[in-house]
């Protein structure tokens, strides 16, 4: 395991569709340098996509003169992510998917992305810039986490 | 930086001799997979079951998941039955999560969905 403690990893992507991926191989990179076993990591990079689509198209509006940011934190037992956007951020976390609301046309099929978030991190959060400059969601991912 | 998603088609037989369509998807599963996966959908014969090979899929968001549940209400309405297979286990574990398997079987390899249809 390679000790990362120390400034974090900071990238900016483009809000276009696709681009979740470049942030995706960034973190895996680094989670990877941290020892995290492969499962976690396939977590990590599906939770990280999913913020960074929603950066892009509900925060960000698929505005391409726009960026989100991604900031990953190294600490000794996890990783600490926030994507960033300029959107003003979410007032209630929306219900959990019901798959049977879905194929029966009374529920959208998407908008599965938080719930997958919270299901694969330690720790998912949403926050407003207190300044309402933008919103970020904090996601915790930790190391000795047992697998599935 | 989306990978195109590119479908083909195969006839096969199961074990009694009876048709199956394989839907054989390559490259994202996204938002940009519509004509890929139910585009192609619509050009398969509704009375045979379809399984769905995601062996050469390495990528699958939540737009492209939503993707297949629709796929899989149409199929649905139409009674067919449909199954998947060479997703990795990672990607199982996000279908089961978001209830999929209740309305599509997930197994490891072709031959293993094939005789479940």
């Amino acid at each position: 395991m390679v000790k990362l403690n120390g400034k974090p990893v900071e990238l900016r992507v483009p809000s276009r569709m696709g681009y979740e991926k470049v942030a995706m191989g960034t973190a895996a990179s680094v989670a990877k340098l941290m020892g995290f076993p492969d499962e976690r990591i396939e977590d990590l990079k599906t939770a990280i996509a999913e913020a960074c689509i929603n950066a892009i198209e509900h925060g960000n509006h698929l505005n391409e003169n726009l960026c989100v940011g991604v900031t990953l934190s190294a600490h000794d037992d996890s990783l600490e992510v926030k994507v960033l956007d300029d959107g003003a951020g979410i007032s209630k976390l929306p219900p959990r998917p019901d798959i049977d609301r879905k194929m029966h046309g009374e529920e959208d099929a998407r908008g599965m992305g938080m719930f997958l978030i919270q299901a694969l991190v330690d720790e998912a959060e949403w926050v407003k810039d207190s300044k309402g400059h933008g919103s970020y969601v904090r996601l915790v991912i930790r190391l000795d986490k047992e697998t599935d | 930086m989306q990978i195109e998603t590119k479908t083909s088609v195969d006839h096969i037989s199961d074990g009694n001799g009876e048709r199956v369509t394989v839907l054989r998807f390559s490259g994202d599963i996204s938002s940009g997979s519509h004509d890929a996966l139910l585009g192609t959908y619509q050009t398969v014969n509704k009375s045979q079951p379809v399984l769905l090979d995601f062996s050469k899929v390495e990528y699958i968001n939540s737009s492209g998941i939503a993707l297949v549940i629709q796929m899989l209400m149409e199929a649905n309405k139409n009674g067919q039955k449909i199954a998947a297979f060479g997703l990795t286990p990672h990607f199982q574990k996000v279908f089961t999560m978001v209830g999929i398997t209740k309305y599509a079987s997930l197994y490891a390899d072709e031959a293993a969905a094939k005789a479940s249809v």
